[in-house]
């Protein structure tokens, strides 16, 4: 797991950790799209023997600590999601970029379902819709995404 | 190319592995506390990230510092004088009355409020995380931050530490759903829980009776319970009483008066006796509202 990492790879995943939490004035920072897990899609269906479950745990730890919420929820949503994907990339990477992006919304969604419904056994807090903004923003997000990470990953031949 | 031989375990015993683990760490994290102290050494490792992603801000505020005009300079100074005028002429009052009130104190043998010993910290990022309402400041455990410090901004309550870091800490604010806090009303002394709804600007008081003489208005100050917040601080300001009688309790919602959202400066309060309390023994635990 460890012996096929990339510093390429590595260094996408630290830029979408900062800007996850970069700060924002509070009326964008709804529609905040969710990088990492963009991040970590594009790599898990391009590379997906390199940038799978494990990665997406580790990650997902660097978000709790970063976050500041309990040690693993981010952890279990982005495993979930990135495991779908990981799972499917044979056929995920057939779609057109369009289907792809609808993929990421359903994907999306199911992280922000997930991390709801963890931190509502936690926390007992209450659902509101606001929370799925970044559904709609990453899926405008994830065509250029997905051009700009293939460039670097073409120019740079990684595999 | 890889090989199907070199992949090591399988993809569904790896999400079985990360899940199992997942929820571990939750379950150790949230009902053992597990991490308590090897939280600050997280937190300090993770750190560069977080002043990387403060740069841009901080660029933006220094770029629009050195471009503030002399004008605005002027008038900002001119303002600020005559706001240090006020304090003083209120300061002045203030003095006498804080000796009178410590002889009258004296004379009914009551003991006397210590002065707090103030730092004064600079927000570093707010939470993005819709879940929970957190910030995290620019003074850790070097700078003597330890847990459940209170909070302050210039017109209330802010919240308490929840995390300390080696430069940073992490800040729960009164009106995040897991925080409650201990006041009491300054108009007639009588004591409720504020617990936090999740939204930025209500609070919620929680099993008010019909009975209870509470009115929109009404002062809500720290009443010095549960010996986390000091007493006497303001709090939040009722702004809603509905006394519906087919309910158990009346509803009871007041704001909080620190601006909450537009947070810059914020003061930590720190008793000023030597006996500070040492940030690697846990302490009292940050108060979780009781729901039944």
């Amino acid at each position: 797991m460890i012996k096929t990492r990339h510093p390429v790879i590595a260094a996408t995943i630290i830029i979408a950790l900062v800007l996850q939490i970069m700060p924002l004035p509070i009326q964008i920072d709804t529609y905040r799209p969710d990088w990492v897990l963009i991040v970590l899609s594009y790599w898990s269906m391009a590379l997906p023997h390199r940038v799978n479950v494990g990665v997406a745990f580790v990650t997902g730890i660097a978000m709790d600590i970063l976050l500041g919420t309990a040690l693993g929820i981010h952890c279990f949503a982005l495993s979930v999601s990135v495991y779908t994907l990981a799972a499917n990339y044979q056929r995920l990477r057939n779609y057109s970029v369009w289907q792809q992006a609808i993929i990421i919304g359903l994907i999306s969604a199911l992280y922000h379902a997930v991390l709801f419904w963890l931190q509502h056994l936690l926390t007992g807090i209450p659902f509101q819709l606001s929370y799925l903004w970044p559904v709609a923003s990453s899926m405008v997000l994830w065509p250029w995404i997905f051009w700009l990470l293939r460039k670097a990953r073409r120019q740079l031949n990684i595999s | 190319m890889d090989t199907i031989f070199s992949r090591g375990p399988s993809l569904n015993l790896r999400l079985t592995m990360a899940l199992a683990m997942s929820v571990i760490l939750i379950f150790a994290d949230h009902k053992l506390d597990a991490f308590q102290s090897s939280r600050v050494y997280m937190n300090s490792l993770m750190s560069p990230l977080q002043y990387l992603a403060n740069l841009p801000s901080l660029m933006l505020n220094a770029s629009a510092q050195r471009l503030t005009s002399h004008e605005d300079l002027v008038a900002e100074n001119r303002r600020l004088t005559n706001q240090v005028l006020l304090m003083r002429e209120r300061l002045q009052r203030f003095e006498l009355l804080q000796s009178e009130n410590v002889t009258l104190r004296k004379l009914l043998d009551a003991p006397v409020n210590t002065a707090m010993k103030k730092t004064v910290a600079e927000l570093m990022a707010v939470d993005n995380n819709p879940f929970s309402q957190q910030i995290v400041i620019n003074k850790g455990a070097i700078d003597g931050v330890y847990l459940s410090q209170t909070v302050l901004d210039e017109r209330g309550i802010v919240g308490q530490v929840m995390e300390v870091g080696t430069t940073n800490s992490r800040v729960v604010l009164i009106t995040d759903v897991t925080h409650a806090i201990p006041v009491r009303s300054a108009r007639n002394d009588i004591r409720f829980i504020a617990s936090g709804t999740g939204s930025l600007d209500e609070l919620l008081l929680e099993h008010v009776p019909h009975s209870v003489d509470v009115e929109v208005g009404d002062m809500l100050v720290s009443s010095g319970l549960g010996d986390i917040f000091p007493e006497g601080y303001p709090v939040a300001q009722v702004t809603q009483v509905v006394r519906d009688e087919s309910r158990p309790f009346a509803s009871v919602t007041a704001t909080p008066l620190a601006k909450l959202d537009r947070l810059k400066y914020l003061l930590l309060l720190s008793p000023s006796s030597p006996q500070t309390l040492p940030s690697s023994e846990p302490v009292l635990p940050p108060q979780e509202p009781q729901r039944d």
